[in-house]
Formats: structure tokens, sequence, C-alpha cells
């Protein structure tokens, strides 16, 4: 599945919501689904820093793709961050720097993303694709 | 003592109440943030606007002396407001950030040395540590710090003795903003001032829940915002001791604060022109002094009678809640509650009541030291207004309880 394809199904999934409760609830569960965090990674150049919470995200280069693991101290924004390495783990850096990530906004969640909000979640796209840059620059090279 | 208006009455007064956010009506909880407005503040800033806008002190024309003439009544009425012995010891500035740094700039200028020291407490917003942090770096002195209880009570013993030879200012807050407790400032500023040690006091969260009465306190400096108490944005309030204000250089030089000028030397103003350089936002002040006029005339004493009872239905009711830890249980409080329920982070919470129409703080709150005293990351604040009713603390006590089942 592209990852445009992935956005569109999400988008589905979160379609058959009638509240904001329900929709906190399956962030709240895919948060809990999301993978533990390996504890030595939980190290301070794998933290990005939010006033309201906090985020760790670590990458790896295999095989032409990148893989991101990834954890929150908040359940919600861990829910989130859930959805994005769905979405954006297992790629290749062209696909992630090609991508327009529009599903955070069209299910509701843009507020999140707000500089203001300061939650991890925005630095951790922007972090996610210069880890992209740097691993094609690094593949180019060699 | 009862307010001198129905509930009903006082809501109609503040429109934002009756909004709703995400479908559901607003529960603003958030007033130790900011508060909200009544009509009659609104309504003042309007009409100024609309009929005498023109600049303070600088014209010989009607309009210009009739606002200047209502910017001097506004600082009679803070005079009032705060019981200041005189309305030159009321001096604007734009809130109670600029208040701090004003003194702590000017006062250290002129009494703050190397090796001296500078008494604050661990209950200190950031605006009442950082700039004594940068006057301590710029004259290489020294910042001590009272240590306080886990119930949040401040340690006098500590206190002190801290107090010594070397020490130049106490900058402590009348009311902590996280943990809702009100200080002893008045044994405080006795005990400095058997040392001859002058004493700031932040009223920012002080000056909102009653009355205050500075020459009871007997403090030298009294620093507030007008935007938490009713009153617009962008205005704020130092008072200070004639004797050391006359002493203080100025921290900002312009127009409005000199009585001669020649490129040889420039002579100062007097009290309070010599700190309010430029043109200051005289409709701020003539709005927050509606303001104070609207808590006058609510009843001081029953506005704050009507929170003391919120905050013990919301106290109540939160304990209830499973897990629950409420941080600040000092004897003497105001109607603040931060609290934090099981391992539920404050951020998921605090987005689970917005969606519940339910505004409270999320984070550290401007006080991380306070929070590392805790040893936790940040909590959730509710923060009570006169104008908050009785369903609106249920509706947080049960957007509380079902947010900890949620993320339980
Ligand atoms: C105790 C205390 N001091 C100072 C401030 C700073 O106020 P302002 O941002 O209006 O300058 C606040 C505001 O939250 C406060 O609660």
């Amino acid at each position: 599945m592209t990852i445009d394809e992935l956005q569109d199904q999400i988008i589905e999934e979160f379609a058959q919501f009638g509240d904001w409760m329900e929709r906190y609830e399956y962030l709240i569960e895919m948060g809990r689904e999301l993978p533990p965090f390996e504890e030595t990674h939980r190290r301070p150049d794998f933290l990005i820093e939010g006033c309201q919470s906090r985020v760790w995200l670590y990458p790896s280069f295999n095989d032409g793709v990148i893989t991101f693991e990834a954890d929150s101290d908040a359940l919600i924004t861990r829910g989130i961050v859930a959805l994005l390495v769905r979405v954006l783990s297992g790629r290749t850096p062209d696909e992630i720097l090609g991508t327009d990530l529009w599903f955070i906004d069209r299910i509701g969640l843009k507020e999140n993303l707000s500089p203001t909000r300061s939650n991890g979640l925005l630095a951790m796209i922007k972090q996610m694709r210069l880890y992209a840059l740097a691993y094609k620059s690094k593949a180019e090279q060699s | 003592m009862p307010l001198s208006r129905s509930i009903e009455a006082i809501r109609a007064d503040f429109p934002i109440l009756a909004i709703t956010v995400h479908g559901k009506p607003l529960v603003y909880l958030d007033n130790g943030a900011t508060t909200q407005k009544p009509l009659q503040v609104i309504q003042t800033m309007d009409e100024l606007y609309r009929t005498a806008n023109a600049n303070v002190h600088r014209g010989v024309h009607c309009l210009s002396d009739m606002v200047s003439e209502r910017y001097e009544a506004a600082r009679e009425t803070v005079r009032a407001f705060i019981n200041a012995p005189r309305r030159e010891e009321v001096i604007f500035t734009a809130n109670t950030t600029a208040s701090i740094n004003a003194v702590a700039f000017s006062f250290g200028e002129r009494f703050v040395g190397e090796g001296d020291e500078i008494i604050i407490s661990g209950m200190e917003h950031h605006a009442n540590i950082v700039p004594w942090q940068m006057l301590c770096e710029r004259k290489g002195s020294k910042l001590k710090v009272i240590p306080f209880s886990d119930e949040g009570v401040l340690d006098l013993e500590a206190y002190r003795n801290m107090i010594s030879g070397r020490t130049r200012i106490v900058a402590v807050t009348h009311v902590s903003n996280v943990l809702g407790t009100v200080n002893p400032v008045k044994e405080i500023v006795a005990e400095a001032h058997r040392h001859g040690i002058p004493v700031l006091v932040d009223g920012a969260q002080g000056v909102q829940h009653g009355t205050v009465d500075v020459t009871d306190i007997g403090c030298d400096f009294y620093v507030f915002s007008g935007h938490k108490v009713y009153g617009p944005n962008g205005i704020g309030v130092l008072y200070g001791r004639t004797e050391l204000l006359n002493e203080m250089p100025p921290y900002q030089g312009g127009g409005d604060m000199v009585a001669n000028v020649t490129f040889e030397k420039t002579t100062y103003n007097e009290l309070p022109f010599k700190f309010e350089a430029g043109t200051t936002n005289f409709t701020g002040a003539i709005g927050m002094a509606a303001a104070l006029d609207y808590l006058t005339g609510l009843g001081r004493e029953a506005v704050a009678e009507r929170e003391q009872a919120l905050l013990a239905q919301a106290t109540a009711g939160l304990s209830t809640i499973d897990g629950m830890r409420i941080y600040g249980t000092a004897p003497h409080k105001v109607s603040v509650v931060s609290f934090l329920t099981g391992k539920i982070h404050q951020y998921d919470a605090g987005m689970i009541l917005d969606k519940m129409g339910i505004a409270v703080r999320t984070g550290t709150h401007c006080a991380q030291p306070l929070m590392e005293r805790y040893g936790i990351s940040g909590n959730i604040r509710a923060s009570i207004a006169f104008y908050n009713t009785e369903e609106e603390i249920e509706a947080l006590v049960n957007g509380v309880r079902k947010a900890t089942e949620m993320l339980g």
C-alpha cells in the first residue's frame, strides 16, 4: 500500500466514529498497541522535548528503507505517534520526502500539529523528514 | 456576606461565558492564566476609543486633558484598591513580568553588588525567578531559595536563617499560581524589615481573590497584571514605596519620564512619571480601573467567600476519584486546585476535558522548579473564579472521572 492509500485508509477508519470520545478512545488504544520502545534508545539524542508532552524517535536504515520506533509519555500523543509510524515507517527516503501528510487534518487532529501546542509532534514529523534526507544523501554517497 | 448581585446577573456581565466550544457550553476554569472581562470593562474601553482618545499628558487640548484626567483617576482607583499610601506610588507597566523586571533592574542597579544575596521562594512563577537570576549574573550576586513543605507551606524557619548581612532584597509570591497557597507575606516582610531589607510581593495571583492591603502587608513593592483581575491585557501595576522609588534610577528613557533634556544632561521627572517612559497604555489602565470598580461593586469579601465555597466543592469532588493526588493542601489557599490521577499524563486529561468544553491548564504552569520539587513533569490545574457555578465544578469532577477511566 502506498503512503497515500494508507492515509485514505486511516481517514476511513476515523470516519466511523460518532464523537470525539470515540476518536480519542481509538487513539488511546493505538497508543497502547504501539510496540514498547527499546529502553536503550531512550536517550537525549532521540528525545523531542515538547512543553506539553515528550516524544522519542529512533530511526534505523536497512535495505533502502527507514524503520521508525517511537514513543511518548502522553497516551493520546502516543496514539498519534503510532499513526505517524504506521504511515512513514518501512518507507524509502524518497517516499517520505515526497509525501504530504494530509490525513492528520482530515481526521480532525490538526490542532495537535500547531506549533503553539508544543507536544513534540510537529517536531517529530520534521525530524522524520530530516532523517530521510540524511539517509538519502548517505545512500547516494556510498 | 452575599455578592451584591445574583450569579445569573453576574454571568450575564461576561459575554464569553455563554459561548460553546466543540459544541459544549464553555466551562472556563483557567482563570489563573487569565480572567474573562465583564461588559463594564469592554464598554469602558469601547467608549474611550469612541469619545475620548488622545495622548495623555501631551496636549493642551480638551481631549488630551480629559483622557489624562481619567488616566490619573485610574491610578487613584488602583491606589485605593490595594490601599497604597500615595497615588504617585502606583506605576503603570505592561504586566507583572514587566513590573518585576523593572524592579530587578532598577533596584539592582542601585543597591545590589557582587557577593550580595537575593532571596526568593521555591514556589515562584518564572517571572519572579528569571529577572533575579539575570540580575545575579550582571552583578555577581547569589540567589537563595526558601524551601516549602509537601503541603505547599513555606519554611519560615529556613527563611529566617537564610537572611544575612548580604541580603539585599526578598521577592516572594503572595499566592502560588500552582498550589494556591496564600503565603504569610506580612510575617515575611516583618522579618526582612527587622534587618532593613526591602520585600517585593508578586501579587499576580493575590490581588483578585478578596481584599489586599499593601499598607498592612508593609511590603516595599507589590506587582500585578490587569488581565488576571478581570481587566484588559497589556497593563500591569508596580506599587513601590516613595523612598525607594526615588532612590532608584529609571530603567527606560524617553518621553514623559524627563523634566529637562539637553544633549549634555537630562533630569528626570518625578514619580510616577519617572518610571513611565513613552506613551503608556492608558486605555488599558482605565479599563483595569473599571474592572477593579466592578469587583469592589460585587463585594470583594463576598467574591472570596464564593470562591472558597467552590474550592471546597472542587476539592471534595475531585478527592472521590481513585488515585487522586492534589498538589497544594495548605490551610490557607485560594481557589486553585492542581492535581494528577493515577499514572495519567496531564496533557491527555487536558485534551479530553477540552473536548467536553472544559478549559483547564496543563503542564508546568511556568513553575518548573516547583514541579521538580514534586518530581513530576507537570499537572492539571483548575483555577476557579466567582463567576463559576456549582454545576461547572460538577462538570469538572465528572470530566476528570471520565478521563481517568478512559486513560487508566
Ligand atoms: C504568580 C505569578 N507571577 C507572575 C505571573 C506573570 O504574569 P504576566 O504574564 O501577566 O506578566 C503569573 C502569571 O501566570 C503568575 O501566576
